[in-house]
């Protein structure tokens, strides 16, 4: 009951600072549309290609916009070292990892929201199962959230933290991108069947990494 | 029961020995005045009693709580104000407290209060970033007080702060003993801090080469 009563404490806290700043409202929200913006540019709209690749393009855009939420989440901490007040009021490492990567989700899912309703209006796809992305979304953005905080705060200590968190995050999130495209491949324009197990594998890969986040978190928190 | 017990405690600092074989004995409601000039290790040593960094060797305790095992226990009944304010940009005074306050799971603390007593009561819907240098000074001494500490550690705490700032600061640090409360300040303004401690520690190049009740 502590853990979530703290780990809820610190989401509300860092999403009362993005509000405030509109960092991400101002400047990653814009970022993903802009990107989603130039690939219609950039591919052609009448050759179908636009279409087929829809999904993945969603997710890598979604993956860049990952990467500024969870620099700027522990970008927050650095200023003033709040850092070490956060550490100083004895909070369980858990409970921070579960509230930053809870903040990190809820921005995320924001943005994917407006983002799926831009690339349907833009690259005009079809959406034939809902409810395989309503499966699948939840699941990729938990494990891109969980992951990002996790290797987050392995680069926060970093003097090269902002070329280093792309180096250290992208890879390991290869299998979301892959699966998540798959699946939203099905509930676009393909067969949602086609999609199950890759929303099984995108909620197998969520469930790891919250719980080696919620393990391993505080260990690297302290240890700054 | 001393509230910190050190004996020939070494704390690295990467591969530099920043504290190298302190002995260190602090009583409940004790003031007490660190002393020694630049790179001497008080900030270090303010930290490891804090439990933000770790001991290296030695045997480190505080509230009886080995360091080596459990800093995070010693660090919720305790308090630091460093030369930093630990708080939120873009949060106002009045929410960066309450989080604090929130989250140190404190009880028997008023916010207002603390704000009153630290001459904050005016600006409690200010952002951090918003204040001037010697009001952030304030929000993280009022930041440690929310949080009803039994030991306070401060770490030069009259920088930038102005008369009625260091007026503050001295009722909090003289009355602290009566409040059940034990000090431990690192300051270079002497004349100020000798007025309140009641013993006086001299540390240099990482250890303490003085300790004593008045001035040494």
């Amino acid at each position: 009951m502590r853990l979530w009563r703290e780990a809820s404490l610190v989401a509300a806290k860092d999403l009362r600072i993005e509000a405030r700043s509109r960092i991400a409202l101002g400047q990653i929200l814009p970022f993903g549309i802009i990107v989603a913006i130039l690939f219609a540019f950039a591919l052609d709209p009448d050759s179908g290609l636009l279409t087929r690749v829809a999904p993945g393009l969603f997710w890598v855009t979604v993956l860049l916009a990952a990467l500024l939420a969870v620099g700027r989440s522990f970008a927050v901490e650095e200023k003033s070292n709040a850092r070490d007040g956060l550490r100083l009021t004895g909070l369980d490492g858990s409970a921070v990892f579960l509230g930053k990567m809870a903040a990190i989700a809820a921005e995320l899912f924001f943005l994917e929201i407006l983002l799926g309703i831009a690339v349907v209006i833009l690259y005009g796809v079809e959406v034939n199962g809902v409810v395989v992305l309503l499966a699948a979304a939840p699941a990729a953005t938990l494990g891109i959230a969980s992951t990002g905080t996790l290797y987050g705060v392995l680069a926060a200590g970093l003097r090269s933290r902002e070329t280093l968190l792309p180096l250290l995050l992208l890879p390991v999130l290869a299998p979301v991108l892959l699966g998540a495209t798959r699946a939203f491949e099905g509930g676009l324009e393909g067969a949602p069947s086609d999609a199950w197990p890759w929303v099984g594998l995108l909620w197998i890969f969520a469930t790891f990494y919250t719980a080696f986040g919620v393990l391993a978190f505080g260990t690297l928190w302290e240890n700054d | 029961m001393p509230l910190v017990e050190f004996h020939s405690v070494v704390c690295l600092l990467g591969t530099f020995p920043a504290l190298a074989g302190v002995d260190l004995q602090v009583e409940p409601r004790d003031i007490v005045l660190l002393e020694g000039p630049n790179g001497a290790g008080k900030t270090t040593l303010l930290r490891l009693i804090a439990g933000l960094i770790p001991p290296h060797s030695g045997e480190a305790q505080v509230f009886g709580l080995d360091l080596f095992k459990d800093r995070r226990s010693a660090r919720r009944r305790l308090a630091l104000v460093g030369h930093e304010s630990y708080c939120y940009d873009d949060l106002t005074v009045m929410e960066n407290l309450q989080f604090t306050f929130k989250a140190s799971g404190v009880t028997g603390m008023e916010i207002n209060s603390v704000l009153e007593r630290t001459g904050l009561d005016g600006l409690a819907g200010v952002r951090h970033a918003h204040l001037s240098a010697g009001q952030r000074r304030r929000l993280a001494l009022a930041n440690a007080m929310v949080r009803n500490p039994e030991l306070l550690l401060l770490d030069e705490p009259h920088a930038g702060l102005d008369e009625e700032g260091r007026a503050c600061l001295h009722e909090i640090i003289a009355s602290a003993p009566s409040e059940g409360r034990t000090v431990v300040l690192a300051s270079h303004e002497l004349e100020l801090s000798r007025q309140l401690a009641n013993r006086e520690v001299r540390v240099e190049s990482g250890t303490i080469v003085k300790s004593g009740r008045g001035e040494l």
